[in-house]
């Protein structure tokens, strides 16, 4: 059981009557190496380093090493439960646990690339924060991350996940998308909606340019993760009430992929535009602090 | 197209913050380790191109470090490196070259001296996404990846060499992934590297020996 796009893959939904989940969990084991309890524990697994992540910076935050970030989470989640607060607890904690999860990163902690390291609190933010909200069991968590799988797995294939090839939008953006597909699965969604969500999440981030301060993967890649991950909720949330994008995710996936390749070098990866190539980006960068 | 697994998307699990300058520097290393025969007491980082300007913030310092010291990439421990060389007893010491132009822009060189003396000059190059290839072993240019269990054989360039290495693999039922000579000069010094998708047993590396020719095998299984 294989697919190469999002159309193969919802055909095999329907015709299997499997969720997206499901089919990427038998595609593992019939076309890879993992056996069936071998997938169990290496989502498990995952789980558990995600909840570290998203759980030691509002305990105990740390600087980065280099010296940008640090303490954001803390501070967001702290002031998501004020009077002040404006986002609604689900939003709050999804930000704030998906810049968590940055911080560890950024002060070489243990995390889990998703896709990349440089993306790796979307995911995680958005759900754990839907487990809290919603009292989800791991079992229904490890549903998503599978179903995210897929969507990253059709985005690495056939686009790209590499902020030096195709900007941030195809790493903070293909986070997004799969982040907004799991949902949608989570929140009992058809797997048409589920892509539905990607499409709209990837369309919502398109164009957005790769430019880490300094070159480390800090600012602005940790506040890219906290939109990233409320992008998500926002286009679940959309698919879910039944809203549509007009334009299929397999089509939104290589658009995602040429506009990456348009996107001129200093603005992927390179540290010489955007946020990176501002004169204080600059002296940030010279002043040592990489 | 290789497989594209759930935890190729969903992972790898990785001590931060790159993929590229943090897990891929302490995946060259460790590799380089398993290259060294003994165990090592000092190394010399030479630091290249991106790696060069971002180490610190990327700790890819520590990472290289850490690797050395036998970490895998998704090891706590990496990010106390420094201290744990100390108490292992590995001298350290990084060299910041931001002239040298390199193929790769995210490479190091990794001069080892093993405790009984043994001396390894390592190249590693990390292309994204934490892969790896080490493209250069003392003053030869070579390449493989450590994905698959690697048996290199340093040897003199002259005939009958890589017959005699195949025979020993055929005797020992091992099938070859991937094999390839490279030399520095007509015969020189040469290394054949052989990869192979299942552990390739070490009664082999005795066989191979028998050859007046051959003068050094490093064995990394899978």
């Amino acid at each position: 059981m294989d697919f190469r796009n999002g159309h193969e893959l919802l055909k095999i939904c329907a015709q299997e009557n499997l969720p997206i989940s499901e089919v990427m969990r038998q595609r593992e084991i019939t076309c890879g190496t993992l056996k069936e309890d071998e997938v169990a524990a290496k989502l498990k697994t995952v789980l558990s380093i995600m909840k570290d992540a998203v759980n030691k910076p509002l305990m105990q935050p740390k600087k980065s090493i280099g010296g940008l970030i640090g303490g954001e989470a803390k501070k967001v989640s702290d002031f998501g439960r004020t009077e002040q607060s404006i986002c609604g607890s689900l939003m709050s904690k999804a930000i704030s646990y998906s810049m968590a999860v940055l911080e560890v990163n950024a002060s070489m902690g243990l995390i889990v690339a998703a896709p990349t390291a440089g993306s790796s609190g979307v995911l995680p933010g958005v759900l754990l924060a839907l487990q809290e909200e919603k009292q989800l069991r791991d079992e229904r968590i490890h549903h998503g991350l599978l179903n995210a799988s897929a969507v990253g797995y059709i985005l690495m294939r056939n686009a790209s996940v590499s902020g030096a090839e195709a900007g941030c939008q195809a790493e903070v953006g293909a986070a997004s998308a799969m982040a907004a597909s799991a949902v949608v699965e989570i929140m009992g969604g058809t797997p048409e909606m589920s892509l539905q969500a990607a499409s709209l999440a990837m369309s919502n981030l398109l164009g957005l340019v790769c430019d880490p301060i300094a070159g480390l993967v800090e600012a602005p890649c940790q506040s890219r993760n906290s939109i990233g991950a409320s992008n998500a909720i926002t286009c679940a949330e959309l698919a879910l009430a039944g809203v549509t994008h007009p334009i299929p995710f397999d089509e939104m996936a290589e658009a995602m992929y040429r506009v990456g390749k348009s996107i001129p070098f200093e603005l992927r990866e390179t540290a010489m535009g955007g946020c990176a190539g501002t004169p204080t980006g600059c002296s940030l960068c010279s002043r040592g602090m990489a | 197209m290789n497989f594209l697994s759930i935890f190729d998307v969903i992972g790898p699990n990785m001590i931060g913050p790159s993929s590229s300058h943090t897990a891929g520097a302490v995946s060259m290393a460790l590799l380089a380790r398993k290259m060294c025969p003994e165990p090592i007491r000092k190394v010399t980082f030479t630091l290249y191109g991106s790696f060069a300007k971002t180490y610190h913030g990327h700790g890819t310092d520590r990472a290289l470090l850490g690797g050395i010291l036998g970490f895998h990439t998704d090891d706590p421990r990496i990010r106390d490196a420094f201290e744990l060389a100390k108490e292992f007893g590995v001298e350290y010491e990084y060299i910041i070259d931001e002239e040298t132009i390199t193929d790769h822009p995210n490479t190091a060189d990794m001069a080892i001296t093993g405790v009984n003396g043994y001396e390894l000059s390592v190249r590693g190059e990390s292309i994204g996404g934490g892969k790896i290839k080490i493209v250069r072993i003392n003053s030869i240019d070579v390449e493989f990846t450590g994905e698959y269990s690697t048996l290199i054989v340093k040897q003199l360039d002259l005939p009958g060499i890589v017959a005699h290495i195949t025979q020993c693999l055929s005797n020992q039922n091992v099938n070859i992934a991937f094999m390839r000579l490279f030399r520095e000069d007509k015969g020189a010094a040469a290394y054949t590297v052989v990869e192979s998708d299942e552990p390739i047993p070490e009664s082999i590396l005795e066989e191979i020996k028998q050859n007046p020719h051959v003068q050094e095998l490093m064995l990394i299984q899978m």
